[in-house]
């Protein structure tokens, strides 16, 4: 038996790489032709700018992608993190609000903002147990689980609004969306606190193996003794509560609960962001620094066409054409086809 | 049974055999998944096909059908040479196939799945009437006369397998080939079904019968080829080969060599230990395994050994608690087991390494390290978990010890070869300490080397006092490894031989035997 390795001799390059280059790409064009993409300005202590801006407006799907990163882990998807996101802004929006026409205002939370967090996110965690409980133990299809609630969530959040998009007005509620710490944006801190705390949990602690077993090779977990179903639950239900916890953000944003638009498509870019950062939908090895770089690089898109003038329709098509170049890059066959044509031509 | 067959007449054989295979050869990149293999099959005759896992029964017939192109050798059918290059082109040439798993669609009619892909058209509309009338035709040949306008379903296995073979055979099919036909057919399903094979061979037809079921070979072929490793081992009339022989065929050992291994049988532990370690008692489930007793005592290695499909993997499943019993009990370290689970049977000292390596062993994408652990971790919990320090220590260590061949502990394991992966797989059971460790074909598809490092091994394993069962379709392996052999035939386990006993022509004898009380 020799030690020459199976494959080329050559380290393969990490797949975190490309949707880096993607979105250095990105910027580096707006640094060039974007008049004052790249200043920063501080004022009153708080930092302002395009740059600042792309983070915080990526909150949302960051957050959202963090919990979808671990359920592609274990070869699932959760198509549901929309319609949960519309449900925990309709449920603390309409606790501290207290409408007459809202089922809520039979709950008096005293106007305490804390108290409507806390019930929002129990009943998103909740609802991505729901999930879970349907792929570990029902064995329905994560696709098909997740669609349940992804079409019955959204029906669920307008029968708590009554169909009426709920605004109110509470100055805790409003930081969370509004309000600045240590200089940078809430919504910046919480991903950033939440993007530790899941990275501690998943890669200093057996979690994060267990994941990548269970999605790997489940049939091979089960014969090591792993409990693949208590696996699955438990992603799926921070997938909900992380979920949970962007709808909060996105309602303090407008202030106002808006069951019909709000996290609406957001699985979609969270499932993208996903899969740029190099988390194969089959399973497996999962990065959580590089899906955050996805949810960056698609609100760099997003950010970038829109400060060009360029007509909304575009944005889409334009998105759609990154993501298939970063998603081509990563494909190894397509690389050496790619590299191949290129050495014939020169 | 043979006195059937001894009355028949044996087919004469006529001066061109139907079809003739000549000195085949197939190479997969590293193996020779057959090697100069003849074959011949006459009209009119029922030709069985024998021969172990990886022995090159299926990929001889994937050559024969075109699914798999040859590297050497000649097919001839009536003497002229044939290329088939496709199932459709094999069938064409009057070459018909009914695979394991029935192909078939189970919400359709009868008569739709008989013409299924080849329905007749006229102005592009389906004729339903003559789908009917032909389908029936179709099973008219085969004796069996049943509404097909039913849908496939409300039948039994075996007309559904008998509807598999009225579709394979077109009018002008001359060769038959039946892959595994009966395994999931009961006792009076493979009866209707042997009437049926005899009443085609009586219609001139040349039948290639796949099968592990010695007693159904006796029962219906004239004739049986022998496969070991992608050789051929011999072609032989049925009514002159006994069971035994056969047997010793397959698994390439002679019934002389009785005393092989027996400088190495040592005195067993099993006197000094008073209580058994696994203690087993009518342990049993439906469709796997009949129900059986055994005991396992510590520091001692326990062998199964029975032909391919005898049921020695699921009654280790049922042990290890991968499958639910549903009859028997279990008592470990004397205590009696509740309701077994994986997780119960790992944390009372359980370990199984499984059969099929790449399916329920590996996590192919994590690395050396990470696979090593993962039933320590997972019997620890996520709480308790292993430093990183603590891992790459753990999977240094037996990188050493299995002699395991790697340039890192962080390599994927994918990257590895055959027989490091299985010393990886090894390594993360005896990282958990187990008391009983379960080997389930522990040298399959590994080099000599690693196989002499894996049998040293269970040997030092057994000295230091734990309890093994070890299970090999090689019967030398099992002789020289274990101190008891527990024996298995058609899902039943038949005997169990120890000390003096304990050699390949006895276990081969117990299994050749039709009926042991």
């Amino acid at each position: 038996m020799s030690k020459t390795p199976v494959t080329s001799s050559r380290a393969p390059v990490p797949r975190i790489v490309w949707p880096i280059i993607a979105l250095a790409l990105v910027l580096g064009f707006n640094l060039l032709f974007t008049h004052g993409f790249c200043q920063i300005e501080v004022r009153d202590g708080r930092l302002y700018g395009s740059l600042i801006d792309i983070i915080d407006r990526a909150g949302p799907v960051m957050l959202v992608s963090i919990g979808m990163t671990l359920v592609i882990a274990t070869a699932g998807i959760d198509l549901s993190v929309g319609a949960v996101m519309a449900i925990a802004g309709a449920v603390a929006a309409g606790l501290v609000a207290q409408p007459d026409y809202s089922v809520l205002s039979n709950f008096d939370v005293g106007g305490s903002f804390v108290i409507a967090a806390v019930a929002a996110l129990l009943i998103s965690a909740i609802a991505g147990a729901g999930n879970g409980t349907l792929v570990a133990i029902c064995g329905v299809q994560p696709i098909v689980a997740t669609l349940i609630l992804m079409v019955a969530g959204r029906g669920v959040a307008q029968l708590l609004t009554s169909g009426q998009i709920i605004t109110f007005e509470n100055e805790s509620f409003a930081y969370l969306g509004n309000g600045f710490l240590l200089a940078l944006p809430v919504t910046v801190s919480i991903v950033l606190v939440v993007f530790i705390i899941v990275s501690l949990l998943t890669r200093k602690t057996a979690l994060g193996l267990f994941v990548e077993a269970v999605g790997g090779n489940p049939v091979a977990s089960r014969h090591a003794g792993l409990r693949s179903g208590a696996v699955k639950i438990a992603v799926y239900t921070v997938c909900g509560l992380l979920a949970g916890l962007a709808g909060l953000i996105a309602a303090a944003d407008i202030k106002a609960a808006d069951a019909n638009n709000a996290g609406l498509y957001i699985e979609l870019d969270a499932i993208l962001a996903v899969v740029i950062g190099g988390t194969a939908l089959t399973g497996g090895r999962f990065s959580l620094a590089g899906s955050i770089i996805g949810a960056l690089l698609i609100q760099a898109l997003t950010t970038t066409i829109l400060s060009r003038g360029v007509p909304v329709e575009y944005t889409l098509v334009v998105k759609g054409a990154v993501v298939i170049a970063v998603c081509l890059l990563q494909a190894e066959r397509f690389r050496s086809m790619f590299l191949h044509v290129v050495r014939r031509r020169t | 049974m043979a006195d059937q067959l001894t009355g028949q007449p044996v087919a004469h054989p006529p001066p061109t055999p139907l079809l003739e295979m000549r000195s085949v050869t197939k190479t997969f990149p590293g193996v020779a998944a057959l090697d100069r293999v003849d074959f011949t099959l006459r009209a009119g005759e029922i030709h069985a096909l024998m021969g172990e896992n990886g022995a090159g029964k299926s990929t001889l017939i994937k050559v024969l059908t075109g699914i798999h192109a040859r590297d050497g050798g000649d097919i001839l059918l009536a003497g002229k040479p044939v290329e088939p290059h496709s199932t459709i082109q094999a069938q064409k040439l009057g070459i018909s196939t009914v695979y394991q798993e029935i192909n078939l669609i189970p919400e359709l009619s009868v008569a739709e799945n008989v013409f299924l892909g080849r329905q007749p058209m006229k102005l592009g509309a389906i004729r339903w009437r003559s789908i009917r009338r032909g389908a029936e035709a179709a099973l008219a040949r085969l004796d069996l006369s049943i509404d097909v306008t039913r849908p496939l379903i409300s039948y039994s296995m075996a007309i559904q397998q008998m509807v598999a073979i009225a579709r394979a055979l077109d009018v002008s099919a001359r060769i038959l080939i039946l892959d595994e036909p009966t395994s999931s057919l009961d006792e009076n399903e493979v009866t209707q079904l042997f009437r049926v094979m005899r009443r085609l061979k009586d219609g001139g037809l040349g039948i290639v019968f796949i099968t592990h079921f010695i007693d159904q070979v006796y029962d219906v072929a004239d004739r049986i080829t022998v496969l070991r490793n992608g050789r051929l081992v011999g072609a032989y009339e049925t009514a002159e080969l006994p069971r035994i022989e056969l047997i010793a065929k397959m698994i390439g050992r002679s019934v002389s060599d009785e005393s092989a291994a027996e400088a190495h049988r040592e005195t067993e532990a099993d006197s000094t230990a008073k209580q058994p370690f696994v203690q087993v008692r009518g342990l049993g489930r439906r469709g796997a395994i009949a129900p059986f007793d055994l005991d396992i005592f510590p520091g001692e290695v326990v062998g199964m050994a029975g032909l391919l499909g005898s049921g020695r993997t699921e009654a280790a499943r049922l042990i290890f608690g991968l499958d639910r019993a549903d009859a028997g009990t279990m008592r470990i370290g004397g205590e009696p087991a509740k309701r077994t689970s994986v997780r119960r049977a790992i944390a009372r000292g359980f370990g199984f390494l499984p059969e099929d390596r790449g399916r329920q062993g590996l996590v192919p994408d994590l690395s050396l390290r990470e696979n090593i652990i993962l039933a320590l971790q997972a019997k620890r919990g996520w709480l308790r978990t292993l430093s990183r320090a603590r891992q790459t220590e753990i999977a240094e260590r037996f990188i050493k010890t299995l002699n395991i061949d790697t340039t890192d502990t962080d390599k994927p394991i994918r990257l590895l070869s055959g027989g490091n992966q299985q010393k990886a797989i090894l390594a993360r059971w005896l990282a958990t300490e187990p008391a009983l460790l379960i080997l389930d074909e522990p040298t399959r598809g590994i080099d000599v080397g690693a196989k002499a490092e894996i049998q040293r091994l269970i040997a030092r394993l057994r000295r230091d006092g734990m309890a093994i069962l070890f299970i090999s379709s090689e019967l030398e392996e099992v002789v020289q490894s274990s101190g008891r052999v527990m024996v298995l035939r058609d899902r039943v386990k038949v005997a169990e031989l120890c000390g003096e006993d304990v050699n390949e022509g006895r276990i081969m004898h117990t299994i050749a035997e039709a009926h042991v009380a």
